[in-house]
């Protein structure tokens, strides 16, 4: 008898644990320069440690590495568990792992040695990008052989999420990305001025769309069943939820350009698909939430679920306060501001960075034939810490983003600002010192984490799980 | 504002490849059953028991 068929845990492994070490890595740079804006002197006058170049480190570190590898670990993982079978091409899911990982790498070098393309979020000189995307056209390869070569008929709704995620990023990236190198670290876009930023925000917005909302909402829709072991509220309600984000998300990007030389027309239709976009979203969330309904008991004891939980408060918190601050009446007093700070980090660290971390305490475990974490209680403490973190980042965030507002709009009765710039940063000192501490909580759980995943991890059999060979799709139900 | 003229046929062209795409899931079958597969997921089981004894449990 030839050996039992088994699943490709290994590259699913390799990807869990880089997004701990990427999350603490993303994360400290974070609280880094947090420190720098609040004690400036702590760039010590070294240009490689200068906030200009820290900053989009710390973007794409968070994004690319932590949740990218997060996405890349439960997309591999998800796809083969609901499909079947183990992955297509595992030389080639083994070269997205290193070719990802030399992307960062490439990153956390050229990034504080002023290498930069600037435009936001696709800082990366184009060497970097051409290698991004041969990873990508791998990843794609990868997923969707192995969406073909599935046993199962039906292909579950978390897998078009990741599908969705995966394509449209590819995407984005090409068009975005399109540069004309003068030197081997510098290139320029093809872009020129207003097209440029519109291109540049069409790039943002929809990688906030496709990146970090219908990737994460893949892992949503498999981890928050599995581990309630309750069916997802509304099977029906995630399939609709699904094709309404896809078919409305194109054209949020231009409320990142009100009252700019962007058309008012365009900003205005940017504006009105952001507001259509709380229905989609909102459908999603209380999809998520209400997988709870009658087993609400469980998130009392299970700190998995109230990660996953809290996930979706937030994911919810910011995909109702995203589409508010689009409104152009709102954005006159929020764009520039802190507020905009407060608010992706309401979505990249309660939402994005909470549904992964709970999806790798129920993943990690099961990679190394264990059922649980190496402590419960520490992922108790983590997700308290975390949330702590959270809550004084934002709010102290919203509450100096509505100070700079108010303060730069105030204007006397001959006509002339009440307010000097510099009298609205002095205003937000106390406030930015309050996010340096809501940051060092949040890495401080990373930290609890990596201690945990260690402890779960070192010295166990790492295990390739069997297939099962009568997939329950086809199985009758046992007498 | 040359751009939109780029950025807008694109949308439309994404729109009705996910249009065709959704044309074809329904044909296909994808939404015949909109309960079952909800609790497929759950029949998978990950426990370790399966994991470890390859070929010995079943």
């Amino acid at each position: 008898m030839e050996a039992s068929p088994s699943y490709n845990y290994k590259v699913v492994r390799q990807f869990a644990l880089v997004t701990v070490l990427w999350g603490i890595v993303g994360m400290a740079v974070g609280v880094w320069i947090a420190a720098q804006l609040t004690w400036p002197e702590l760039n010590f006058g070294i240009s490689w440690l200068s906030y200009g170049r820290l900053r989009p480190l710390h973007t794409n570190a968070v994004i690319f590495a932590f949740g990218g590898c997060a996405l890349f670990a439960t997309s591999y993982h998800v796809v083969q568990r609901t499909c079947q079978v183990r992955l297509y091409a595992d030389k080639l899911a083994a070269f997205t792992f290193w070719g990802w990982q030399a992307v960062i790498v490439a990153a956390v070098i050229t990034l504080p040695l002023g290498y930069s393309s600037s435009k936001e979020y696709a800082e990366l000189e184009w060497p970097i990008d051409i290698l991004i995307t041969l990873v990508w056209v791998a990843f794609a390869v990868v997923f969707f052989g192995t969406i073909v070569k599935r046993k199962t008929k039906h292909i579950y709704v978390a897998n078009w999420f990741f599908g969705a995620y995966i394509l449209t990023v590819a995407l984005l990236h090409i068009v975005n990305s399109a540069e004309i190198p003068v030197t081997m670290w510098k290139s320029y876009s093809v872009y020129a001025g207003v097209q440029d930023a519109m291109v540049q925000w069409w790039y943002g917005h929809n990688a906030v769309g496709f990146f970090l909302t219908a990737g994460f909402l893949g892992m949503m829709y498999y981890y928050i069943p599995k581990q309630a072991e309750r069916p997802i509220y509304s099977y029906r309600l995630s399939v609709v939820h699904f094709w309404a984000l896809i078919f409305t998300y194109m054209w949020a990007g231009p409320h990142h350009l009100h009252y700019t030389a962007l058309p008012d027309w365009v900003q205005s239709l940017g504006m009105v698909f952001s507001l259509i976009l709380l229905a989609p979203s909102w459908g999603g969330m209380i999809n998520g939430v209400m997988t709870l309904s009658g087993a609400w008991h469980k998130l009392r004891t299970d700190p998995i679920l109230k990660f996953l939980i809290t996930a979706l408060s937030f994911y919810g918190m910011s995909t109702f306060e995203g589409p508010m601050m689009s409104i152009k009446t709102v954005n006159a007093l929020s764009h520039y501001t802190d507020w905009t700070i407060g608010h992706v980090h309401a979505g990249a660290l309660g939402w994005v960075a909470f549904i992964s971390i709970g999806s790798l305490y129920y993943l990690i475990p099961r990679l190394y034939g264990q059922t649980r974490m190496h402590s419960v209680n520490l992922i108790t403490v983590h997700f308290w810490v975390a949330t702590l973190g959270v809550v004084l980042y934002i709010s102290a965030m919203w509450i100096a983003g509505v100070t700079q507002g108010l303060m730069w709009r105030a204007v006397n009765v001959d006509g002339t600002l009440t307010y000097s710039f510099v009298e609205s940063v002095s205003a937000t000192y106390p406030y930015y010192a309050v996010r340096v501490l809501g940051g060092v909580l949040f890495l401080a759980g990373m930290f609890i984490m990596a201690y945990n995943v260690w402890k779960t991890v070192a010295g166990k059999q790492p295990i390739d799980a069997p297939i099962p060979q009568t997939a329950p799709a086809a199985a009758t139900a046992p007498a | 504002m040359d751009i939109l003229y780029l950025l807008i046929p694109l949308s439309i062209v994404m729109a009705f490849v996910i249009g065709a795409v959704f044309w074809w899931a329904t044909r296909d079958g994808q939404f015949d059953d909109l309960e079952g597969p909800a609790h497929r997921i759950l029949m998978d089981d990950e426990s370790p028991q399966q994991s470890t004894s390859i070929g010995e449990r079943r």
